[in-house]
């Protein structure tokens, strides 16, 4: 019992340290709020789905500013979907990137978007490495017996 | 949508419609709308929503995205308004521009949320809908 407290306590303080450290917001809050027993892994699937989604994007738009001509509409519109996908699952500083990196799109400056490419990319990096402990302990506490709360 | 579950009570179950190319966006309305048993469909672009009520289907409720390729919000909303439905439309966008706004308003939404939604902005859309709900 002792043990699955620990774990439990140690996935409330990691949880909460997101939340501190700015990778999360309340976006994600409701997400959890939304999970329920009908769909007890919907939080991991909508996430899921943003890897997958800000995989592609960044892929994408590291494609498009390798051109030797430059599409800003089409760079502008990935970064508007990586934009809302980030939003909505509140991933707050891959968010805040993204606001910056449509900025540089609309000024046309390439120079601007390079940067804010590998800013989006270590933002995303972070965040995705930070939910998937995240999931890992989840995953431990419910192995050990003990429940998450939302 | 109605059914009766004793002589004195009528349940409404309303349905809805949630248009949106972003995959991630229209899995979290979705779930937002199933949690409050809200029937509910979702497709990814505006021609779908218009293709939809060309076969017939009708929803209490549409959950409009302003970007989407093929057709956008605008041209879907302007599109099924042209086509009489009546259904409450809500437009739901990450643009915050008010001349957009304006532009999406016109086109003929019923209210205009800014993304991402949440629970208490969609109890506030359906009991728009129905008080009771």
């Amino acid at each position: 019992m002792d043990g699955i407290v620990q774990l439990q306590r140690q996935l409330v303080d990691y949880n909460a340290s997101l939340f501190h450290e700015g990778f999360l917001d309340d976006q994600f809050n409701q997400l959890q709020q939304l999970q329920d027993e009908s769909n007890p892994d919907f939080v991991v699937e909508v996430v899921t789905l943003f890897f997958e989604d800000a995989d592609r994007l960044l892929n994408e738009l590291t494609k498009a500013l390798g051109q030797p001509s430059i599409d800003f509409k089409r760079l502008d519109a990935h970064v508007h979907q990586l934009k809302g996908s980030s939003s909505s699952i509140g991933a707050q500083r891959v968010h805040r990137v993204c606001i910056s990196f449509r900025n540089s799109c609309e000024e046309q400056n390439v120079e601007g978007c390079l940067k804010n490419l590998q800013q989006v990319k270590h933002e995303y990096s972070l965040v995705k490495s930070k939910l998937e402990t995240l999931f890992r302990m989840e995953q431990q506490v419910l192995a050990a017996g003990g429940s998450v709360s939302r | 949508m109605e059914s009766q579950n004793n002589n004195q009570n009528l349940t409404i179950q309303l349905t809805a419609l949630v248009v949106d190319d972003n995959k991630v966006n229209r899995k979290i309305h979705q779930k937002m709308l199933d949690n409050v048993r809200v029937k509910n469909l979702g497709v990814k672009n505006g021609k779908e929503a218009v293709d939809i009520h060309c076969d017939g289907r009708r929803f209490d409720l549409i959950l409009m995205d302003l970007d989407m390729p093929i057709m956008n919000g605008i041209e879907a909303t302007k599109e099924l308004r042209s086509m009489g439905i009546s259904s409450m439309i809500v437009g739901v966008s990450s643009r915050c521009t008010e001349a957009e706004i304006q532009k999406f308003m016109e086109a003929g939404l019923n209210d205009y949320h800014e993304k991402p939604l949440n629970i208490a902005k969609l109890s506030s859309i359906l009991h728009m809908i129905n008080p009771n709900y």
